[in-house]
């Protein structure tokens, strides 16, 4: 049995994690320092699932892959030029602040909202993917939540693998403690999938996909309507950097089985 | 204080896991009433065994279909519990299994909910929780207005709860479950053969390997298989955990030289996990910041590297060892296993 999906990925940006963050306190609460300046790029594990979805889009015919996307309209247009050359999406975007500080269950409900009205939405094809957790908050809330209010309770979390049955039902792989993965047989759609790194590598950029992308990714952008989130109700009573240095002992020209046997003390040591 | 309600489920064996008693020892912290819900095939056993901590009640959902872990009736479960016992605040073990759920759960009763939760406090007398942001780059205390409030304890946080056994009262709740709550089944859990499993969580080391073990050394050549005995010699010997850096993990989807027991479930770090482990011991691996923000919880750290200036260097280790780890890891297993035999 064959079922063409509908794929709808919910993924926002980050920053680069190569660059130095500092929070700052500012009248709406904490955020980064020189936020809008961070260059960005797409939350990892989100991209993860957009790669898996595209995957998966291709290999049952007539499916088509959403990415639905809340970040400041600029930010998310220097991302895509990017994006958009790895894989065939239409973009949902809504303009609004993609920061940690901010509250899942107000960004679940305007996913929720922004999925419910994409054209044609037929709940027995749906699949909701993104990432099992964000790069910024880190939570693992929003996607249960999008689930919850679309009244999806087919939800798996730190998903490697998903595997189509020839009677249509699906097996996926959570990861769960200890270096393993659970396996469970789901009957079909709808169902929620937060991914974790998947199976798949980072597809190579192909202009091609860019260029068709991008002719629908630019309106998309310019339609993107203005999302208000904050963090209602919750009160950040202080945001601290780690104390971030160590004293390092740099230990050179020493033969290796002195170092050795320092090692093997150090261990034992308890 | 508010009444607590702390959440948790039975291990297979009809137990309660390490997480679940770190969770109680959290709640109690706080002072206020207590009161516990479990989930599971079988909770009488588990209440039992927590008789002693204080609760004013046990609530308890159990049957075959509560064995497994599955969102749909994990979430009826958790979300009937939360009903009966009205708690405003709800503290559960960030296990696997309560991770999937929840947060849905907390969006079903109207509440919020905070995850990976390192420490709960009161912060004028109102209940606060520790939770970091940006992949453990920031550290943030905060409260909430909104009730109830679901919090998810990171395990290995707190010393868990110890007390006697004895014999509990549970109330059970009753679950209504339709078909639509059974269209996922768990058909079982992968994982590496026993000797092939490699992540430890319990182990009192991490050993990470990096991308170094595949490149091309001083001789310009590769030594992969001499890499691989010397790290599962190590692995054997010591009970460490092992991590990966990304690079090496993600050789493999490249085609490259690899070590074929290595995983992304390996990997720490920005993209990867941050496990909990007293020491952690490096090897050939840069120490870049997306690496070393999984070292977070690692306490005593120490690096094996070629490179003078790399990441390790630069205050993110206690002692960097400049040196070419093959040699120094065939020393340090030579000395290991020696010390096994005498
Ligand atoms: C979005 C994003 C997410 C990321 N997430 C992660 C993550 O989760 N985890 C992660 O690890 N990285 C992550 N990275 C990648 C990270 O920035 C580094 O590229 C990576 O950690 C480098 O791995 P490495 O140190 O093993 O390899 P390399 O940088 O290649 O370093 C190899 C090291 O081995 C040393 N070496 C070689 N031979 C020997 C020898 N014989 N003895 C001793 N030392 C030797 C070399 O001197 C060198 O220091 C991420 C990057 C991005 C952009």
């Amino acid at each position: 049995m064959s079922t063409a999906y509908q794929i709808v990925v919910c993924g926002s940006i980050v920053p680069d994690p190569l660059q130095t963050l500092e929070p700052v306190s500012t009248p709406m609460g904490p955020a980064l320092k020189n936020e809008m300046m961070l260059p960005a790029v797409l939350d990892p594990w989100a991209s993860h699932a957009l790669f898996e979805a595209a995957h998966l889009a291709n290999s049952a015919p007539g499916s088509k892959v959403w990415l639905i996307s809340i970040a400041p309209k600029a930010k998310l247009q220097q991302v895509m030029m990017t994006i958009a050359q790895k894989v065939p999406f239409e973009l949902v975007a809504l303009d609004g602040p993609a920061g940690g500080f901010t509250e899942a269950a107000e960004v679940a409900a305007i996913l929720a909202d922004a999925i419910k009205a994409i054209p044609g939405l037929d709940m027995k094809r749906l699949l909701v993917f993104g990432g099992w957790e964000s790069a910024s908050r880190g939570a693992g809330a929003t996607m249960q939540m999008v689930g919850e209010l679309l009244g999806i309770t087919d939800q798996f979390q730190g998903v490697d693998q998903i595997t189509v049955n020839t009677d249509g039902s699906l097996e996926i792989l959570e990861r769960i403690e200890g270096g393993k993965h659970q396996v469970s047989k789901c009957a079909g759609p709808p169902a929620v999938l937060g991914w974790a790194t998947g199976s798949l590598p980072e597809p190579p950029n192909n202009p091609q996909i860019g260029m068709a992308n991008m002719r629908a990714i630019m309106p998309a952008l310019q339609r993107a309507k203005p999302a208000k989130i904050a963090a209602e109700g919750v009160t950040f009573v202080r945001v601290t950097l780690p104390k971030q240095l160590r004293e390092t002992k740099i230990v050179k020209d020493t033969p290796a089985y002195e170092i050795a046997k320092e090692i093997v003390a150090w261990i034992a040591n308890e | 204080m508010e009444t607590i309600l702390v959440l948790a489920h039975t291990e297979t064996d009809g137990s309660l896991a390490k997480p679940a008693l770190e969770a109680l020892a959290a709640a109690k912290s706080l002072g206020g009433l207590l009161v516990v819900g479990l989930v599971g095939e079988n909770v009488q056993d588990a209440a039992n065994s927590i008789a002693a901590c204080g609760a004013a009640k046990f609530f308890g959902v159990c049957g075959a279909d509560f064995a497994q872990a599955r969102y749909a009736t994990d979430a009826a479960a958790a979300e009937a519990i939360a009903q009966a016992a009205g708690a405003p605040v709800i503290i559960a073990p960030h296990t696997s299994r309560w991770g999937r759920v929840l947060a849905g759960v907390a969006q079903r009763l109207g509440g919020r909910a905070d995850t990976h939760v390192t420490a709960v406090s009161l912060v004028n007398g109102a209940p606060a929780v520790t939770r970091w942001y940006y992949r453990q780059r920031m550290e943030a205390v905060l409260q909430r207005a909104q009730r109830p409030w679901v919090i998810a304890l990171d395990p290995g946080c707190v010393a868990p709860w110890r007390g006697e056994a004895g014999t509990a009262s549970v109330e059970k709740v009753a679950v209504n479950l339709t078909d639509a709550h059974k269209r996922t089944t768990v058909t079982g859990v992968r994982a590496p053969k026993a000797e092939e499993q490699t992540i430890r969580p319990d182990a009192k080391l991490l050993f990470v390997a990096g991308a170094g073990w595949t490149k091309k050394q001083a001789d310009g050549q590769v030594h992969v298989a001499e890499a691989e005995k010397l790290i599962l010699d190590f692995l054997k010997l010591t009970g460490a955990s092992l991590g990966s850096s990304k690079s090496l993990v993600d050789l493999s989807g490249e085609g490259q030289a690899v070590l074929p027991f290595m995983t992304h479930l390996n990997q720490i770090g920005q993209t990867g996990s941050t496990p909990r482990h007293p020491k952690g011991l490096s090897t050939c691996c840069h120490g870049e910041e997306p690496h070393t923000v999984g070292w977070r919880f690692i306490n005593e750290r120490r690096a094996i590297s070629l490179d003078p200036s790399c990441g390790w260097a630069r205050g993110k280790a206690d002692v960097l060892y400049v040196a070419d780890a093959f040699q120094v890891m065939a020393k340090v297993n030579e000395l290991l296993a020696a010390k096994k035999s005498s």
